[in-house]
C-alpha cells in the first residue's frame, strides 16, 4: 500500500528496505507523511536525485507498520518531529535527522557521508 | 547569445505560481527562481477547505496543481536555489545564483512570501524536532499523554492548542499579551477546554533538556519574574514574517518590513512588481496571494507592452528568448 505521493521510490515493506541496503552502498530513506515538514524534504531529494547517481533515494510512509524498522531504530531515539531521514552506508546508519531539513543541510550530509 | 526572460518571478508560492500561470499563458518567457520548495506556505497547510471551486483538498495537492499548471504553460521552474547577487535597478534585471547560474529578465515580480516567526529563545533551534515543533498536525502524536506549551494568541495558536488536546495530557498556552487576537468563538472554545491552561503576558526565554526538551523558562513580561516549567514539547504559532531582509536597501518597506505596492502591484522600482504575503496588506489568504500574483503578472505584461519600443531601441531584438 502506498502512503505517499512523491516522485521518489516508495518502500512498502521492511524486506524491501533491507534489499535496498544490500543493493546500494549509499542509501537515503525518508520516513514521513504528506505534511509541511516532510514535503520540502521530498522536493529537495527529487531535485538532487540526478546529481547524486551514487546515492539511492527512497521514501517510506510514517504510518506504514513496516516503518517501525526506522521509527524504532536507536539512531531515532528522542526524535519528535517528522520526517525521520536515514542515511545508510553499506547497510549501516551513518546519520539520522529529525524534522524538516533544508537543501544545504541535506547536501552537506551527502557530501560528508557519501 | 545571452538569454533574457520577459519576466522573472522570485518565489514559488501561490502568488508566484499564479503570476507564472498568467504570464506564461500570455506567451511571455517566464522563469521562477525559488529558494525553497514550490507551493510556499500552502504546503504547510494540512487541509484547504475554503479555496473557491475546489473541494476540500490537501495543501500540497493544491500547490502541486498550481506548479503543474505553471510548468505546462511553459514557465521554467528553478527551485532550491540561493540568490547571491542581484541588480533590479537596471532596465535588464539580473540574478546571480550561488551555483553560478545567471538569469536576466525585463521585468521582475517579487513573491517571496513569509516564514513562521521564531520565538528567539535560547535552545529553540537545538530542540527543533526534539520537542520544538511548528506543526501540530505533523508532530502532535509524538506528545500523546505528555505536557506541551503552545506559544501564540491568534487563531492558529488557539486552534492548534485545541487540536493538541487530542494527544497531550495538558496544554499550556503562553501568550505575550493579556488578551487573544483570535476570533471570539475560537477563544471561547479554547477557554472551555479543561485540558488547556493559560500563562498570559509572558514569553519563553529559554528551552533546556538533554536528548530532548525537558524544561522551559518563562518570563512574565510585566514583573520580569521567571518560572521554570517541566515540559515535553513546545509548539510555536506566532505568525509569519516577510522574507524581505535582503531587500531593505532597494525596496520601500513599511514598519513590518513588508514591500509597499500600489493597486497594480508596482513597487518603487520601475519594472519591478511584488505580490503575496511579502507585500503590505491586511489579509493573507491563499486567495489573496493568487489575486496579487494575477494582478502583478498583468501589470508586468502591460509594462512590457508599454516599454517595447524602448527595449527594441536598446538593441535587444537580437537576444535569444528561448
Amino acid at each position: 500500500m502506498k502512503y505517499l505521493q512523491t516522485n521518489l521510490l516508495e518502500i512498502d515493506t521492511e524486506a524491501e528496505l533491507k534489499q535496498l541496503m544490500k543493493d546500494h552502498e549509499n542509501l537515503v530513506v525518508v520516513l514521513g507523511r504528506m505534511g509541511p515538514m516532510c514535503i520540502p524534504v521530498y522536493d529537495i531529494l527529487e531535485e538532487i536525485e540526478d546529481d547524486y547517481p551514487h546515492v539511492k533515494f527512497a521514501v517510506m510512509g510514517f504510518d506504514n507498520p513496516d516503518g517501525g524498522i526506522i521509527r524504532n531504530h536507536p539512531a531515532c531515539r528522542g526524535f519528535m518531529g517528522i520526517p525521520f531521514t536515514m542515511y545508510y552506508k553499506n547497510g549501516e546508519v551513518v546519520k539520522a535527522t529529525t524534522s524538516i531539513q533544508n537543501y544545504q543541510q541535506i547536501t552537506d550530509i551527502l557530501k560528508e557521508k557519501f | 547569445m545571452e538569454k533574457i526572460y520577459d519576466i522573472a518571478i522570485i518565489g514559488g508560492g501561490p502568488a508566484g505560481l499564479s503570476a507564472a500561470i498568467y504570464s506564461s499563458r500570455a506567451k511571455l518567457k517566464t522563469v521562477i527562481l525559488n529558494e525553497g520548495s514550490f507551493g510556499g506556505q500552502v504546503v504547510m497547510t494540512n487541509e484547504v477547505a475554503n479555496y473557491p471551486g475546489v473541494d476540500l483538498t490537501k495543501g500540497y495537492s493544491l500547490a502541486n496543481t498550481m506548479k503543474k499548471q505553471a510548468k505546462d504553460f511553459g514557465t521554467k521552474l528553478v527551485g532550491n536555489i540561493k540568490i547571491k547577487n542581484y541588480d533590479i535597478q537596471s532596465r535588464i534585471k539580473t540574478f546571480e545564483l550561488e551555483d553560478g547560474r545567471v538569469f536576466k529578465a525585463k521585468a521582475v515580480i517579487y513573491a517571496v512570501g513569509g516564514r513562521p516567526r521564531s520565538i528567539n529563545a535560547i535552545g529553540e533551534d537545538e530542540f527543533k524536532g526534539a520537542g520544538v515543533s511548528y506543526c501540530a498536525t505533523c508532530d502532535g502524536d509524538f506528545f500523546t499523554g505528555k505536557e506541551v506549551i503552545v506559544v501564540g494568541g491568534g487563531n492558529s495558536a488557539l486552534e492548534e492548542a485545541v487540536s493538541l488536546t487530542n494527544f497531550a495530557s495538558k496544554v499550556t498556552i503562553v501568550h505575550q499579551f493579556d488578551h487573544f487576537q483570535a476570533f471570539p468563538a475560537v477563544v471561547d472554545e479554547t477557554k472551555a477546554n479543561p485540558k488547556i491552561n493559560f500563562i498570559m503576558e509572558s514569553k519563553i526565554v529559554e528551552l533546556k533538556g538533554e536528548e530532548s526538551l525537558k524544561t522551559a523558562i518563562i518570563e512574565n513580561l510585566k514583573t520580569r519574574e521567571k518560572i521554570e516549567m517541566n515540559i515535553d514539547g513546545v509548539f510555536i504559532f506566532i505568525g509569519y514574517m516577510p522574507n524581505t531582509e535582503q531587500l531593505e536597501s532597494v525596496f520601500e518597506l513599511n514598519e513590518n518590513k513588508e514591500i509597499i505596492v500600489d493597486s497594480e502591484m508596482k513597487t518603487n522600482i520601475e519594472g519591478v512588481f511584488a505580490a503575496g504575503d511579502a507585500i503590505a496588506k491586511k489579509f493573507r489568504q491563499i486567495t489573496t496571494a493568487v489575486a496579487d500574483g494575477t494582478v502583478a503578472a498583468l501589470s508586468a505584461a502591460e509594462y512590457l507592452r508599454n516599454k517595447k519600443d524602448e527595449f527594441e531601441k536598446e538593441e535587444l531584438l537580437n537576444i535569444n528568448y528561448n
